[in-house]
C-alpha cells in the first residue's frame, strides 16, 4: 500500500501532540490513527488494534441525546463531514460498551489537501461544559 | 552529475571548497535527454548543449525557496531563442507557477522578466503527478517541507534515481514513524539505486531546527534504511559547515551506525553512472 499524503501524515503527528482526544480517519471513515487522550475514551491502545474499520469503531460507542434517545449516525458531525466535507459540530452523549456515559462536543473538519482534493477527516472530542 | 549540494545560501568559503559552496542542482541525462533538477546556483555551470544539437532540456523543480531557483537567472540556454525549456514544479493553491517564478525573474531583483526569455519555455504545474521525460518515468510526491514542495523519483527500464533535497520526514512529536505507510516521502525512495536527500543537520542541531524542514544526518539514514535504498548521497549541507566539519560528521555517523546501505556525503561535481 502507498505511503499516506504528507497532509494525513501531518495530522496524525500533530494529534500525536495533542491532549485532547483526536481521531483520525480515511475518507471511507476507517479509523487510521487516533492519539493517547483518545486511546482513553475507546478504551483500546493504538499499538494494539492498530487501524480500524468504520464498522468495527463505530460500534464501541452509542451516542445519545440528553433525554437518552439514541442518535441516528447520520446526525453525527464526523459522519456528517465524511459526506459533505464540510465542518460540523454537536454536544451529546456517548456511552461506551462498559456502560459509562460522558457528556462530550465533537469537531470534526474535513482533510482537504493541496491539490485540493479530499483525503480524510479529524474528530476532536472535548468534554461538554455545564449547561451546553 | 551533482552541480550544487549546499543548502540555504552559496558560500565561496575555502574551506568548503570539496563539497562545494553551490546550492542545489544536479543533472541526470540518458542519451540527448537532459534533466536538471533544481535551479540553485550550481545551474552557472551547465553546459550540456554547448557543440551538440540538443535543443531541449526539463528543468524539474522541487520548491521555490530562493536556494532551489537562484540560477534559473543564470541559465544560459534560457537565451537562446532555439532551445525548448520546460519548467516543472509544484502546484501552489493560491499563485501560477509563471507567478511565483515572476517574483524572483522580475525587477527589482533581477533584470529580465521571465516572459522576455528568448528561448520556447513552457511550464508544467505537478503535484503528486506522474509523467514521462523522453526514457525517464518520473514521479512526483509532496513531501514535508515548508511551503509546496515535492520530491522527485526518476526510473528508466533499468535503474531508479530519488531526489529529496528538502525534507522533514521526522517533523512529530517522537520522530519517524518506522511505518511505510505513515512516512513522507517513502514512496519515492522505497528500493531505489540512488537516493539524494537533506541532511542538513547533525541530531544535536537538528533539535534546534525542528520543524525548518530539513533532516538530520541520522534521520536521513534511517529514513534511506527503511526505504531499501542502496545508495544514499547525504545533501543540502549547511552553509556553516566546512569540509573538515562534514568529513568529522561523517566519521561519526559512521562509527555510530551500523547500517548496510552505502552512503557518503554528496560533493559538488560528483558523477554517478547507474546501471
Amino acid at each position: 500500500m502507498p505511503a499516506y499524503s504528507i497532509e494525513i501524515i501531518l495530522n496524525r503527528q500533530l494529534a500525536d501532540c495533542l491532549s485532547m482526544p483526536a481521531f483520525l480517519t480515511d475518507t471511507a471513515g476507517n479509523l487510521i490513527f487516533y492519539n493517547e487522550a483518545a486511546e482513553k475514551l475507546l478504551g483500546t491502545r493504538f499499538e494494539d488494534t492498530g487501524e480500524m474499520k468504520v464498522e468495527t469503531w463505530s460500534t464501541i460507542f452509542k451516542q445519545q441525546d440528553d433525554e437518552g434517545n439514541l442518535l441516528p449516525p447520520e446526525s453525527l458531525p464526523l459522519v456528517r463531514t465524511l459526506r459533505d466535507q464540510y465542518p460540523h459540530h454537536k454536544t451529546f452523549w456517548i456511552v461506551s460498551m462498559l456502560g459509562k456515559a460522558e457528556k462530550i462536543s465533537v469537531t470534526a473538519f474535513p482533510i482537504i489537501g493541496r491539490a485540493g482534493n479530499f483525503l480524510g477527516a479529524v474528530a476532536i472530542f472535548w468534554e461538554a461544559k455545564e449547561g451546553s | 552529475m551533482l552541480r550544487g549540494v549546499r543548502g540555504s545560501i552559496p558560500s565561496t568559503n575555502p574551506n568548503m571548497s570539496y563539497y562545494g559552496g553551490n546550492t542545489s542542482c544536479s543533472v541526470v541525462t540518458e542519451g540527448d535527454c537532459i534533466l536538471v533538477l533544481d535551479g540553485g546556483s550550481g545551474m552557472q555551470q551547465f553546459n550540456l548543449l554547448d557543440g551538440t544539437d540538443i535543443r531541449r532540456v526539463d528543468i524539474l523543480l522541487t520548491h521555490l525557496h530562493l536556494d532551489h531557483i537562484q540560477g534559473l537567472g543564470f541559465f544560459n540556454p534560457f537565451f537562446n531563442p532555439d532551445n525548448d525549456i520546460h519548467i516543472w514544479g509544484p502546484i501552489s493553491t493560491t499563485n501560477s507557477l509563471h507567478s511565483r517564478l515572476s517574483r524572483y525573474l522580475s525587477p527589482p531583483l533581477f533584470p529580465v522578466l521571465l516572459r522576455d526569455l528568448p528561448c520556447k519555455l513552457t511550464l508544467h504545474e505537478i503535484e503528486n503527478s506522474s509523467f514521462t521525460i523522453g526514457p525517464f518515468i518520473i514521479d512526483s510526491r509532496y513531501v514535508i517541507h515548508p511551503g509546496p514542495t515535492v520530491g522527485y523519483r526518476i526510473s528508466n527500464d533499468k535503474s531508479s534515481f530519488a531526489y529529496i533535497p528538502d525534507h522533514e520526514p521526522a517533523l512529530g512529536a517522537n520522530g519517524l514513524i518506522e511505518n511505510k505507510k505513515w512516512i513522507s516521502g517513502f514512496d519515492l525512495a522505497e528500493n531505489v539505486d540512488l537516493l539524494l536527500h537533506d541532511a542538513q543537520y547533525s541530531t544535536q542541531q537538528y533539535e534546534y531546527k525542528r520543524g525548518w524542514g530539513h533532516s538530520s544526518m541520522d534521520d536521513a539514514l534511517k529514513f534511506a534504511s527503511l526505504a531499501n535504498a542502496d545508495r544514499l548521497l547525504l545533501a543540502h549541507h549547511d552553509p556553516s559547515h566546512t569540509d573538515t566539519i562534514l568529513n568529522t560528521m561523517l566519521s561519526e555517523l559512521k562509527s555510530k551506525n551500523n547500517y548496510t546501505l552505502k552512503y557518503e556525503m554528496a560533493a559538488e561535481g560528483m558523477t554517478i553512472d547507474l546501471p
